[in-house]
């Protein structure tokens, strides 16, 4: 294959083609739900790896006071590509990937609905992740040297207007989301109608993995608030280019209004990034404790109602900037009211591993630390919805703690105990036991270093976004510590890319269903075939493989 | 423990005779069920930022001084999704002359709807000097009103695809579904002018 690579530059017309160009060509052009699947996650994953780095450079700069590894603007610019990265270009594909290749499979069908818009929302993907990205060098235009956006993830105007970001670094943050945000939306379409019109025979809606019932939520969600962000973005683009006043505070444009359609995307679009992530520890905690998740109907209803309760509780964010007695107790409410459903979820996976056989692999472990931090998580956002509290920790490294308990704490553990899931279903090799304990204390250790220790300062006043601190507020040995944390968090995931490529290179065979599971992605073949099935099955359960292993005491006597 | 060997032949049945139990859904409807409701979405937050700032323009033209109710072009685009109904069970009932005529009056009647906005923002723009530059009246107006008739346009456009398809007759009565799905995204268009009509030509003047 290397050998044809370096010296034929034939066309894909011709007969001879190097089997390297096939295969580009291959992936390139496919439309197959499977391979999309694996290219959404596996770009998610290289974006992973550069908004990781971007992190270890920010808390290399914070890990002494008055450290000058960074300049203040290099600092505004890593944690703007930072946060951008990891919402837009890390979370939403890997989460989309994840939907893409299982639905399908755990629905009974051969492909998603619409496989071509599928593909389409792919390449818009990844060229709206590539857009962001060209701004470091092309932000400047024909002047030279480009700047990357510093603007912040949530980019406020007016400070990302004309008048307060020059130059067209902020114009790639804006257009960069806005075309990756029509993959998300084209990919939120293919998931709904996959999802009700694609199930095989006896797939009711009370038998879908909770799983697709989670994705199902998630792509309602995205078509509710995504659109939002896009109008947003297009008031800015309009504002900075054709002269609008959307947010122009001169012409009478008000200052909040960027916020409040900000947030009103950006709140729901925490929990579609973390609803997968509930998702993923659905469908792996029952099969590790050996038993039916407990509460069905419950987690169904408690996704929807988690669903609904997102849509009103968005100013929260907003608490600082003075909206007035009112809205301040209905959002601190609505935000606590989220709890209730998101508990019922908890109490749930607990109960599903009570009395279980639990089996403590690799999924399984990544699972209980995220039953544990997640619930940190709530626990630290139930506090920062109590809106007096929040003003004294608002923009403070507390809600910088808090956030990343809910992102890497709860859904980045998930992802990762969905890969090691999974990763035998897609590639029908096992991935080293090994190294992924090795992985996973490493990164539970790593991240509490880092995460745990961060709500210290955020406590005693340290805001966010700083680039330097001084010597004398006590936050030395705070933010070294968590500086610390990140090599561990880095050797974790060098030990998981490690595992990637021994299971590739001294490949231990995973055979079709390799953890005893019961839905029905592990019916079929490992890696499966591309036509997913070769007869759609026909199920009678929840469970339709539990069904088949055990015809002598099916689920479906029991539902 | 491989179930894809174990699965008793009664379990497996060819994939053509096996309908989902979703089946009754058509995919096409539900995708473009789901395009509508995320493009209402969108157009909720220029709706919201138009009523928002209603008033609020730090100099003139207000809107009471300047906009007319377009009467003309809002007969005009109602009536166009009575003619694309028609046109569509034409099509269905493999009557391609009528079609490809219903087709046509929609497209004219759309057609006239664009007309008549340009027109409209020919004399907002030279007549009373409204840009979108100029309050923040005209930068909602036209972002709205605009984005409504970008989406006029696009409906137009695939419109148009379909009566080239019945005229050169590649297009019958097989396709009448697809047609139809395409005549939702029509009457989508037309609601949300029904909404536009009332926030910018009822409530805002």
């Amino acid at each position: 294959m290397s050998a044809s690579a370096g010296t034929s530059n034939s066309g894909l017309g011709s007969g001879a083609a190097p089997a390297w160009t096939r295969v580009l060509h291959d992936w390139v052009t496919t439309v197959d739900h499977k391979k999309l699947g694996v290219l959404y996650i596996g770009c998610g994953l290289l974006f992973f790896v550069v908004g990781g780095l971007e992190a270890v450079l920010m808390r290399a700069q914070l890990a002494m006071p008055a450290n000058d590894l960074l300049e203040p603007q290099e600092f505004n610019r890593l944690f703007t590509m930072h946060g951008t990265t990891m919402v837009f270009l890390v979370g939403m594909p890997i989460i989309t990937g994840f939907g893409n290749y299982l639905i399908p499979l755990m629905i009974g069908a051969r492909d998603m609905a619409f496989p071509r818009l599928n593909a389409w929302g792919f390449w818009m993907f990844l060229f709206g992740g590539l857009v962001l990205y060209m701004s470091y060098f092309a932000s400047m235009g024909l002047y030279g040297a480009g700047t990357a956006p510093d603007v912040g993830w949530f980019a406020y105007a007016p400070l990302s207007g004309r008048a307060f970001s020059r130059g067209n670094a902020t114009d790639y943050w804006v257009l960069g989301i806005l075309i990756s945000g029509f993959g998300s939306i084209s990919g939120a379409i293919n998931m709904v109608a996959t999802t009700l019109t694609m199930r095989c025979r006896g797939m009711i809606m009370g038998r879908l993995p909770l799983f697709v019932w989670m994705m199902l939520v998630v792509s309602l969600l995205i078509l509710l608030v995504l659109p939002v962000l896009t109008a947003a973005q297009v008031m800015l683009l309009f504002d900075r280019f054709l002269g609008a006043h959307f947010f122009d505070t001169q012409a009478g444009g008000d200052a909040v209004l960027w916020q409040h359609f900000f947030w009103f995307f950006g709140h729901p679009e925490v929990y579609i990034l973390v609803i997968p992530g509930f998702a993923y520890a659905s469908e792996i905690i029952p099969v590790f404790s050996r038993k039916v998740i407990f509460g069905y109907a419950f987690m169904v209803a408690a996704t929807v109602a988690i669903g609904l309760v997102a849509m009103g509780v968005w100013a929260h964010h907003m608490f600082t900037v003075g909206m007035g007695r009112g809205l301040n107790i209905w959002f601190a409410v609505m935000t606590m009211i989220v709890g209730i459903p998101t508990g019922i979820k908890l109490f749930n996976w607990i109960a599903t591993m009570y009395g279980g056989k639990i089996r403590l692999q690799a999924p399984m472990l990544f699972c209980i630390g995220f039953l544990a931090q997640f619930l940190v998580a709530g626990l630290s956002g139930i506090l920062l919805a109590g809106a007096p509290l929040n003003w004294q920790l608002s923009d403070s490294y507390f809600v910088v703690a808090h956030f990343h308990f809910v992102l890497i704490g709860g859904l980045l553990f998930t992802i990762f105990a969905a890969l090691y899931y999974w990763f035998p279903k897609v590639t029908g090799r096992m991935l080293s036991e090994k190294l992924a304990r090795w992985h996973f204390w490493l990164f539970l250790i790593g991240f509490h270093l880092t995460f745990t220790t961060m709500h210290i300062p955020g406590l005693l006043g340290m805001p966010r976004r700083v680039y330097t601190y001084p010597a004398d507020r006590g936050w030395e040995i705070w933010n070294f510590i968590s500086s610390v944390g990140v090599i561990f968090q880095v050797l974790g995931v060098v030990f998981f890319l490690v595992a990637v490529g021994l299971a590739f290179w001294r490949p231990k065979r995973a055979g079709p269903d390799p953890w005893d599971a019961w839905t029905l992605e592990w019916s079929t073949s490992s890696p499966p075939p591309a036509y997913n099935f070769l007869e759609l099955p026909e199920v009678r359960s929840r469970r339709p493989l539990w069904d088949l292993k055990h015809p002598n005491d099916p689920d479906w006597e029991h539902e | 423990m491989s179930a894809a060997e174990n699965m008793p032949p009664e379990m497996m049945e060819p994939a053509s005779v096996m309908p989902g139990e979703g089946a009754s859904w058509d995919r096409g409807r539900v995708g473009m069920a789901c395009l509508i409701f995320g493009e209402s979405t969108f157009f909720s937050v220029f709706v919201v930022a138009y009523l928002f700032y209603l008033g609020k323009s730090a100099t003139g033209p207000q809107p009471s001084d300047v906009l007319e109710f377009p009467l003309l072009a809002t007969v005009c685009l109602l009536s166009s999704s009575l003619t694309v109904v028609w046109a569509v069970k034409a099509l269905a009932a493999g009557q391609s002359f009528r079609a490809g005529l219903g087709l046509l009056l929609t497209i004219m009647l759309g057609g006239c709807f664009i007309g008549a906005t340009a027109a409209e923002w020919s004399g907002l723009i030279y007549g009373h000097g409204l840009t979108i530059e100029t309050n923040l009246f005209g930068t909602t107006f036209y972002s709205l009103v605009g984005f409504h008739a970008a989406h006029v346009i696009l409906g137009l456009s695939m419109l148009c695809l379909v009566l080239v398809g019945v005229v050169m007759g590649r297009l019958g009565s097989e396709y009448s579904e697809r047609v139809e799905i395409l005549s939702w995204y029509w009457h989508f268009v037309d609601a949300v002018w029904i909404v536009v009509l009332t926030t910018v030509y009822i409530v805002g003047v």
